[in-house]
């Protein structure tokens, strides 16, 4: 197992001596206080940890929407803290799919095109937009609710439009933060039988944040945060 | 990527009419202030050309005093019977001079009175002025000579004294001089400065000076020049005429004026198309207050769309594209705005031209300035919303409540 890690490809995800520090001087807090992770393709990992934990912060930064205070973070080879503003969008377009807590759906505006609004900055031509995130939608069961707003829809139903919508660029890596933490359980269960689904048919390397066990134990590999530090980082079946 | 902005930008606008409409006004309103002051302007700059050319092109004024600005003059005595009469005999090319005394004056016929001007002059004010008679004769030598108590009545006046009564042959007031109406004079209407030219009662020179004013002065002297002759060329020659007659040492600048019309023109429509400058730059202000109102709500528009804004940067929108989003935004928004308030500007200049009693010219060149003035208030005052909307932190904008 142990391996594993030490793959002689470059994993997808290094992270090394990464910090975050808000604020300076006396002020300064860390998020992160200098944590080495490495997540490689088709993985599906849990971040846990309390509130705080820095665990959000992590996941932002895996994303490309925020970058490192030191400390290095290589995606597929590539110095993302080195990047301007525009080549990590670049490669968040090419690479992440995101899943928000609140889902973060574009309000008065139909599933459909909730779901089209990546491919639009990807240079999709409108017919094709729609076809794609027809399929997505239907992926992640929500056929016949294509014209519905996020208002007419149920909590469980947005955050499957919001899957779609990370899903339908076909990403190398889903990230998902608190995926359902606005959902109660039976909801809640059935969005981790549908990641687990696309990271086992798919390939798809998803990493979720979470604070539930429950929710943890559908991936195979658990990293627990505490206090901006990576407290343990265990496969599935390990003993933490 | 234009095409999208665009698109979404219709989709805003169509979400938020009232706001839209309300945000776009302003353009609106300035944009058609601007177009309607330059068209009335340039409407009112065509009429008083044309009215100036109907008064023939070829006509000198002189007067005494120097034109110092507008309306000003310095002092300078007046000119007499003599300077006329030089004037007529060693000037080339003269077809007619007449000298002008006036004086405002309250005339009476019976119960209606009537305040106008009364001018002392001769029958050349005829010639020199293109004046016909509607009815009557002209004054006779021997009136003229001796100082006749005879007048001949613009067309405003005889019709506030007689209405459609005849008027020849009646006895009417003239301040204190009572004089027999012998004839009247055909309509010109409004002169180029609005003040009415039917306004005015003849009477001889002579008697002006003796029974009116008391002294020998003459006011102004009218030349007409023949046709083909060089008005300039004869400018000169009675300037360097009065000059001599007066005294004046070449040291010395002239205490006189002699106006070509044509300077007239110029300088009226200079006047006027200073007045349409300045308006014109007031309703432009107009503009960039509704310019601020636009950027006003677009910085409103762009904190409300704060998450929607850090979904787009998430999904991998780049700062270019967020920025072109709400500049088109803005753009669009201003551009219905300059399209509007060229509708309306061309209703309120139709309008307008027939309240005034103005020619209404159709200006495309401030149409199009109008317009595109709005567009760019939309990319300036677009700018800075979208900008703050491109820079915005995806974390951040997506917790934004």
């Amino acid at each position: 197992m142990v391996a594993d890690h030490e793959h002689s490809e470059p994993p997808l995800i290094r992270l090394e001596g990464v910090t975050k520090v808000y604020g300076t001087g006396e002020a300064a807090t860390y998020a992160l206080r200098g944590i080495d992770i490495r997540i490689g393709q088709g993985e599906f990992v849990a971040v846990m940890g309390s509130s705080g934990s820095g665990k959000s912060t992590c996941l932002n930064i895996v994303g490309c929407l925020d970058t490192p205070s030191s400390g290095s973070y290589l995606f597929r080879g590539t110095e993302v803290g080195k990047l301007t503003r525009n080549q990590r969008a670049l490669l968040r377009r090419q690479y992440f799919g995101f899943v928000f807590q609140g889902y973060n759906l574009l309000s008065r505006t139909s599933a459909l095109e909730n779901v089209e609004l990546p491919l639009i900055y990807r240079g999709v031509v409108r017919s094709k937009r729609r076809e794609l995130a027809g399929k997505a939608l239907a992926a992640v069961g929500l056929q016949g609710r294509e014209t519905h707003s996020p208002a007419e829809l149920s909590g469980g139903q947005q955050q499957r439009v919001a899957i779609a919508r990370a899903l339908v660029t076909e990403p190398d890596v889903l990230l998902a933060d608190e995926p359902t933490g606005n959902l109660d359980t039976a909801r809640s269960l059935e969005i981790m039988d549908l990641l687990t689904a696309l990271n086992r048919d798919r390939g798809i390397t998803i990493v979720i944040v979470t604070h539930e066990n429950e929710m943890a134990r559908y991936a195979d590999r658990i990293i627990n945060f505490v206090d901006g530090e990576v407290e343990s980082d265990a496969r599935h079946g390990e003993v933490a | 990527m234009l095409y999208n902005a665009f698109r979404l930008a219709l989709h805003e606008i169509r979400r938020n009419v009232m706001r839209s409409l309300l945000t776009i006004l302003g353009v609106v309103i300035g944009v058609a202030a601007v177009i309607t002051m330059v068209t009335i302007g340039g409407g009112a700059t065509v009429q008083v050309t044309e009215q100036i050319a109907s008064l023939g092109t070829n006509l000198l004024i002189i007067t005494p005093g120097q034109r110092m600005g507008m309306g000003q003059r310095a002092a300078a005595p007046p000119f007499e019977m003599d300077d006329v009469d030089a004037m007529g005999r060693e000037i080339g090319a003269v077809a007619a001079i007449a000298p002008i005394s006036s004086r405002p004056v309250t005339t009476i016929f019976g119960n209606a009175n009537w305040s106008t001007t009364v001018m002392g002059t001769d029958n050349q004010y005829l010639k020199v002025g293109n004046w016909a008679l509607e009815m009557g004769r002209e004054f006779t030598d021997s009136e003229l000579r001796a100082g006749g108590a005879v007048c001949i009545l613009g067309a405003t006046v005889r019709r506030e004294l007689f209405g459609n009564q005849d008027a020849l042959g009646s006895k009417i007031r003239l301040g204190k001089l009572s004089c027999q109406v012998i004839g009247s004079l055909h309509s010109k209407g409004q002169s180029t400065i609005g003040r009415d030219r039917d306004d005015a009662v003849l009477i001889p020179l002579r008697t002006f000076q003796r029974r009116l004013a008391g002294n020998q002065d003459i006011g102004l002297i009218q030349v007409s020049i023949q046709r083909g002759a060089s008005t300039a060329r004869a400018e000169q020659d009675i300037k360097e005429l009065m000059r001599k007659r007066r005294h004046i040492s070449a040291s010395e600048d002239d205490d006189f004026t002699v106006m070509d019309l044509k300077d007239i023109t110029k300088m009226l429509t200079g006047t006027t198309q200073v007045l349409t400058g300045l308006l014109g730059a007031v309703a432009a202000v107009s503009l960039l207050v509704g310019g601020i109102g636009i950027m006003n709500i677009m910085l409103v528009s762009v904190t409300e769309r704060t998450r929607e804004i850090g979904i787009r940067l998430a999904v991998g929108a780049l700062e270019r594209e967020v920025l072109t989003q709400f500049l088109v935004e803005a753009i669009v928004l201003s551009s219905f705005g300059g399209a509007a308030g060229v509708v309306l500007a061309l209703v309120a200049s139709v309008l307008a031209a027939k309240a005034l009693s103005v020619p209404f010219v159709l200006n495309v060149g401030i149409v199009i300035v109008g317009f595109l003035f709005s567009v760019g208030v939309g990319v300036v005052f677009g700018y800075f919303p979208a900008r703050k909307a491109a820079r915005m932190d995806p974390i951040e904008a997506l917790r934004h409540e």
